[in-house]
């Protein structure tokens, strides 16, 4: 510790050069973390949702319909608690950008099987299924927009012609990250009243008695249907989670492989600072020598120093990313809900300071080192 | 009087570790930004020509996408009737209405259904949508259960090889051909007949009516007319602005994270430069000092380390392109999130990209070699001799 300021003296020697240096090893690691998060975002959406609940949609494609007769059927699946379905809606708010997830959902009992996914006031709840044209809104969506309770707002249907106006008569927290703040849910009662000839529920989820049943109840319906017109594909709602996940395609090649380039390139930034800085200080070596400084002395000041550098980047990168993604609320449009850095991500973070601090200080502190006095002074004129 | 740049090259080469890691991290810059403008490049060129200026799309009203749209043959008759619509050479319109709806079909990968959209299609499609050619097998034959295959998506679909039977909508149907659509969006499709898919898809309803104008000039009017029309309800596009929407969303994503990702990594390449210009200065002082006291201006100096540490960032710059060229034409898939379906398209390097590339160089360059450039043009001769 005693060496302490010996290496801040270095350190600050060329202060225009440690700063760019500490920042540009901040800025790697900024984007690093920012880029594992996706991922990391992305992976957690994939492992989100129940193993309890399971989702039954038309085999054939999401966009297909399941006829309403199929609730009775599926409520008789041995194994199979409580049904309900909804219908994604795909309303637009004023302007094709104002775009969240809106649905409609047969009130009661979607509101049952999610209740331990989010926190609605009984009364707002109460209110929100008595009356027809009522709908509830996650908090983050109310803010965004400005809305306000028992407000009436009219979205575009894409889907569904026509402009729907609903009165907010409930809005809930989400609990688990499953669970979207970003969405608007309305009666299904009101599509089907304008369309009875052809909307029917777009999927069902079915709550399970038993986790463990999920194989069985899954191949119990989807033989059941096979061959009729409408046949399904059961899977829990975590698998259902999961292949949205898998529709980025290669996204995670992607960000590994840029990941891979930006800390190279950051990587040879430094190394090359640390080099420059060995280099000028040859002669200052051969003074150390010349005074008693052991030769593993001094190649330990010149690592503390690249340390130093590497880590207090690090610090700053890693600390940024932490600190302005999550409370900023920041979700990529909403294509990535939660988006948070993780304790993971910020260890390999520090993971690759030390590889950084160890790669561009060993060349430098090794010749350091290995540096007779007798030459290091030949360079004093 | 000018320091030749020589002179420039020549200090460059005594610092060969210095100055190639400046220029690599310079080149991994330009690398990944035009990586990453070629894949959005290559995903708005799949949709953009995918439509052409000359045709038109009829969706229903507020319908976003051809996936949320519907159109019923009664009202596809009476879009058929258009007097603005280009006429065939056997005399009939130039329409085509078309079921449009993704649909799961088994990966070649294993694993779970990929969407795929299903365009069912009558012959005249052949002739509206321009460029969509058989490439292996033949044309599906009407009447019969038989389907081709667009090239883009066929390497990545189980049982899709030309004489297979593919299982869509819960029916077997024999892949009659391949067929390929000069790179546009219809090369990750599936399509068969009208009459055959309606049954097995969403019934007896179209999803788009695309057609031929006799002359793009007459656009505004077709429209008005259309829209106008109490009996249909619908909005007409022009196709090659309707697709190249289409793309919008993702392509705003790609773009950010472009200048997002590289705009980072350019700071950070930016101060390596500064650095090593720096310490080229610095080291370089009494060389400095010569040159002043042989009579070069400050000005000159300024130049040249300018030119030196926009020469060394060119360097980089080119390299990076040498290494990015290579993906060009390396095929990805991801999902396009108007139809929720799966699109193969390539990477696309075009010789603006790589301009761009070379230009944000010179860039990085110039802002790198800027301040430490200053410092050496206002050495005080003097001090700088000693």
């Amino acid at each position: 510790m005693k060496f302490f300021p010996l290496v801040w003296a270095n350190l600050t020697r060329h202060k225009r050069r440690t700063v760019l240096t500490t920042l540009s090893v901040a800025l790697a690691l900024f984007l690093f973390a920012s880029l594992r998060s996706v991922l990391t975002t992305l992976r957690a959406g994939a492992e989100v949702g129940s193993e309890s609940r399971m989702i039954v949609q038309s085999a054939k494609a999401i966009v297909f319909f399941l006829p309403m007769s199929y609730r009775e059927r599926l409520l008789a699946v041995p194994g199979v608690q409580a049904v309900t379905w909804a219908d994604w809606f795909g309303g637009v708010y004023q302007d094709p950008k104002n775009f969240f997830a809106s649905f409609a959902a047969d009130p009661e009992s979607y509101l049952d099987m999610y209740r331990s996914d989010f926190t609605l006031p009984a009364d707002q709840r109460a209110a929100f299924i008595k009356e027809r044209t009522a709908c509830i809104v996650g908090q983050h969506l109310l803010e965004k927009y400005g809305w306000k309770l028992g407000q009436n707002v009219t979205l575009q249907g894409t889907i569904f012609q026509g402009d729907w106006t609903f009165t907010i008569r409930g809005v809930y927290h989400a609990t688990s990250p499953a669970f979207s703040e970003d969405a608007l849910m309305f009666h299904y009662e009101m599509v089907y009243e304008r369309y009875p000839g052809w909307v029917q529920p777009g999927w069902y989820v079915l709550q399970l008695k038993d986790p463990s049943l999920a194989p069985q109840v899954a191949a119990a319906i989807d033989s059941e249907f096979k061959n009729s017109s409408d046949p399904t594909k059961t899977g829990t709602e975590r698998a259902f989670n999961a292949g949205f996940v898998t529709m980025w395609g290669n996204v995670s090649f992607l960000m590994d492989s840029i990941g891979m380039a930006v800390v190279f390139a950051i990587l040879l930034v430094a190394a090359n600072s640390m080099m420059l800085s060995a280099r000028e200080r040859t002669n200052e070596v051969g003074v150390l020598k010349t005074v008693g400084f052991s030769d593993r002395l001094l190649f330990g000041l010149v690592m503390a120093e690249a340390s130093t550098i590497a880590l207090g980047g690090a610090v700053l990168g890693l600390g940024a990313a932490k600190a302005l993604y999550r409370p900023t609320g920041f979700s990529a449009m909403g294509f990535l809900p939660g988006f948070d850095v993780t304790a993971g991500t910020l260890a390999l973070g520090l993971g690759i300071a030390v590889v950084l601090a160890l790669a561009s200080g060993l060349v430098p502190a090794w010749t350091a080192a290995r540096l007779s006095a007798v030459a290091a002074l030949r360079h004093v004129e | 009087m000018k320091i030749p740049l020589i002179y420039n090259v020549r200090s460059l080469a005594r610092r060969p570790v210095s100055s190639a890691m400046t220029a690599v991290g310079v080149a991994l810059v330009v690398g990944v930004f035009i990586a990453m403008l070629a894949l959005a490049n290559g995903f708005k060129v799949a949709l953009v020509r995918t439509g052409a200026p000359d045709n038109v799309i009829v969706l229903r009203k507020g319908a976003d996408s051809e996936l949320s749209s519907g159109i019923s043959r009664d009202n596809a008759a009476i879009i058929a009737a258009l007097p603005e619509i280009a006429v065939a050479a056997d005399g009939q319109p130039l329409v085509s209405p078309e079921v449009f709806v993704p649909t799961n079909l088994e990966a070649a990968s294993g694993g779970d259904a990929q969407l795929v959209v299903t365009r069912g299609v009558t012959t005249r499609a052949f002739e509206v949508r321009r460029g969509v050619h058989i490439v292996a097998g033949r044309n599906f034959i009407p009447g019969r259960d038989e389907i081709i295959i667009g090239s883009a998506i066929a390497p990545r679909l189980a049982h899709s090889a030309v004489g297979d039977t593919i299982r869509l909508a819960g029916r077997g149907w024999l892949v009659a051909g391949h067929f390929s659509a000069g790179g546009s969006a219809f090369e990750s499709e599936v399509w068969g007949e009208n009459e055959q898919l309606m049954p097995a898809l969403r019934g007896q309803v179209y999803q788009v009516v695309a057609f031929r104008l006799r002359d793009p000039a007459l656009f505004d009017e077709a429209k008005q007319t259309l829209e106008k029309d109490p009996r249909l309800q619908v909005d007409a596009h022009r196709e090659s602005e309707f697709y190249a929407s289409q793309s919008l969303v993702l392509r705003q994503i790609l773009d950010f994270l472009a200048v997002f990702i590289t705009g980072i990594m350019a700071v950070g390449a930016v101060f390596g430069a500064v650095n090593t210009m720096y310490a080229a200065v610095a080291s370089r002082t009494s060389e400095i000092a010569v040159l002043l006291t042989l009579g070069f201006k400050p000005r000159s100096i300024l130049a040249s380390f300018l030119a030196e540490a926009t020469f060394l960032a060119l360097v980089g710059g080119l390299l990076g392109c040498l290494v990015a060229i290579p993906i060009n034409g390396i095929v990805t898939s991801t999902t396009n999130w108007s139809s929720f379906s799966m699109i193969a398209f390539s990477f696309r390097v075009t010789p603006g990209i790589l301009a761009g590339g070379v230009l944000f160089s010179i860039v990085m360059g110039v802002v790198g070699g800027f301040f430490p450039a200053r410092r050496a043009s206002r050495m005080p001769v003097v001090q700088a001799i000693r």
